[in-house]
């Protein structure tokens, strides 16, 4: 599953700073119809977790409320360079991946 | 797009607790869409029957929302965030969706700042509820009315 993280290319040490993330998914609510009538099963990405140095900094549980192709934004903190790591699955089994490197200052 | 920098409000609730009316809507109109779920029982659940309080959410939401589909919402909980003193969950309810609860966001002291926004689907015009939970057990509350003139779920639009 397609997806990336954005993180502001420089960051200083201890300083909240902005994620932002952006999964390509349908997130069907499972209320629309297709042409023949018959509903489209409802399929969506329900989890989402952001790692910093293995450490967990963000957790989202999603449901049909929100929009297509999810996009989140939240706040972390770095101590120092590395991945933000970030990761996905839907209510099908699938996952997704991203990661971004923070360069802390 | 430069209208919606135009119609779109930021609204601070203040332990006053004002309260935003969306404006009369026509009864006929109110027929046409979702009614609104009683989402007591939902917030109860969620705050374990703890009284929330009003003020220190601000809640950032389009006064008038064109596509149902995708509503931009962003909510910042003035907090210190540090391990003694931080909002552990951030929910969203929209009380006329067909499932309210919309997200629920776990943040901690490792995020520094209690600051989400997201895209969230409104089913009609309605009030969207923010409950953040808090580190010491207590609960924040806040709510907005948001106008939508595209129902997602109900007008046929993606």
């Amino acid at each position: 599953m397609l997806g990336r993280v954005q993180v502001p290319a420089q960051v200083k040490k201890g300083e909240p700073f902005e994620i932002r993330v952006l999964v390509q998914h349908p997130m069907e609510t499972g209320f629309r119809r297709d042409m023949g009538g018959q509903a489209v099963p409802m399929n969506i990405v329900d989890k989402l977790v952001c790692r910093i140095g293995g450490r967990e900094v963000f957790r989202a549980e999603l449901g049909t409320g929100i929009a297509a192709n999810p996009y989140l934004s939240f706040h972390a903190v770095a101590e120092q360079s590395g991945p933000v790591e970030v990761e996905w699955s839907d209510d099908r089994g699938e996952r997704g991946r991203a990661t971004a490197l923070v360069n802390v200052a | 797009m430069a209208g919606d920098v135009a119609v779109r409000r930021r609204r601070f609730l203040v332990a006053g607790g004002a309260a935003i009316a969306a404006g009369a809507l026509p009864a006929a109109a109110q027929q046409r869409f979702q009614p609104a779920h009683d989402i007591a029982p939902l917030l109860q659940k969620l705050t374990g029957g703890r009284a929330a309080e009003r003020g220190g959410i601000e809640v950032e939401l389009p006064q008038v929302a064109e596509n149902g589909n995708s509503v931009p919402l962003r909510i910042r909980v003035t907090s210190p965030m540090t391990a003694q003193d931080h909002v552990s969950v951030l929910h969203v309810i929209a009380e006329r969706n067909p499932r309210p609860l919309v997200a629920s966001f776990h943040l901690g002291p490792q995020s520094g700042k209690a600051e989400v926004a997201t895209r969230v689907r409104l089913a009609g015009t309605q009030k969207v509820t923010v409950l953040a939970a808090l580190s010491d057990g207590g609960f924040r509350v806040a709510e907005v009315e948001v106008l939508v003139t595209s129902a997602a779920c109900l007008d046929e639009s993606l």
